[in-house]
């Protein structure tokens, strides 16, 4: 697969060079309409592959799950913290 | 004889009229149909969703770690970091883990011993909506080709359009024909009518001419006839008489 000659500002984030990475990130679209755009995308990508399908498997939705719980529990860390086995906190 | 003669006029004058200039324009001004991209027909549904490992990890990250790291790799990183997390309690222990693993457990208990059903039942109402959706499909289909089949009978049908017309112009043209035969003969009788008067005309005016001098000619003569007359008239019938019967008493 020889890489196709693509300006910096439509390659694909996994095809980026750790170098270009800002520059590729500065050529983004920041505006809300981009940034709305980018979520409809990733929406659109992660439902076409996982979920808009003939036999679709637990995986779709499970992943959705635990990166809920993840997410959850980052944000309620500080709570957490207060439970930790350590002498002073 | 011709028949009534249509006004050849108005549709030579249609036929010579150019047609509209907006049919060039269109070809020019619009392209249509250039990219391959195509509404229709939509593309089928993926038959199985991208794949996930322990329902939590998609195949892909495996796949990204393999040349580098083999077939372990994934799990030792999984376990590494499982102890990081542990041992720095960035994952902190409390009753909420028990509380979790009660709960993931069962969950998984449920999964494993129910999955199987619970997905062929999904299935089967994926099978039916799909079959619904098919059968819509295929009837729609059928009927526009018995639509086709139809308009096709009655574009067959346009070409007996000459005969009718035919049949029709027949038709017009003996109604024409009875038409002026009848007229024709109304005339003979009417001429008829008045040349057979004019002869009774003159057949009558002979006629009465004829016993006018007839009466005029027969009351003249008896007129004429005087007494004298009759008695010697009487007196030779008689000896014409004598002498006829003398000759026949003779010839006996």
């Amino acid at each position: 697969m020889a890489p196709v000659p693509v300006p910096l500002k439509d390659m694909k984030l996994l095809d980026v060079k750790l170098g270009q990475l800002p520059t590729w990130l500065a050529m983004r679209d920041f505006t809300p309409g981009g940034i709305g755009g980018a979520l409809r995308r990733g929406y659109e990508r992660y439902y076409n592959k996982y979920i808009n399908v003939r036999k679709g498997g637990l995986g779709g939705i499970s992943m959705v799950l635990a990166g809920y719980v993840v997410i959850s529990y980052m944000w309620s860390y500080s709570h957490l913290k207060h439970d930790r086995r350590r002498k002073y906190h | 004889r011709a028949l009534c003669p249509s006004p050849p006029a108005a549709p030579a004058l249609l036929r010579s009229l150019r047609p509209a200039a907006s049919v060039g324009v269109l070809h020019v001004a619009r392209q249509i149909h250039t990219s391959q991209q195509h509404l229709a027909p939509v593309p089928p549904l993926p038959e199985k969703g991208g794949e996930v490992r322990h329902g939590l990890i998609p195949e892909e990250f495996f796949q990204f770690l393999y040349p580098k790291t083999g077939v372990t790799g994934p799990y030792m990183l999984g376990t590494g970091l499982l102890l990081y997390f542990l041992s720095k309690e960035i994952y902190v222990v409390n009753h909420e883990t028990v509380a979790a693993a009660c709960i993931l457990s069962v969950i998984i208990y449920g999964i494993k011993k129910y999955g199987a059903d619970v997905a062929a039942f999904a299935d089967k109402l994926n099978e039916e909506k799909i079959a619904k959706a098919l059968a819509i499909k295929n009837d729609a289909i059928r009927d526009l080709e018995t639509a086709i089949e139809q308009e096709k009978k009655e574009q067959w049908r346009v070409e007996g359009r000459s005969y009718l017309f035919d049949a029709k112009r027949n038709n017009i043209a003996m109604l024409l024909e009875a038409n002026y035969r009848e007229r024709l003969l109304t005339v003979y009788n009417e001429v008829k009518k008045r040349l057979d008067y004019q002869v009774a005309m003159q057949n009558l005016k002979q006629q009465k001419e004829q016993d006018h001098m007839i009466q005029w000619v027969e009351k003249n003569v008896v007129q004429s006839i005087t007494p004298q007359q009759q008695k010697d008239s009487i007196a030779k019938c008689i000896s014409d008489l004598k002498a006829l019967s003398k000759s026949a008493q003779v010839a006996v």
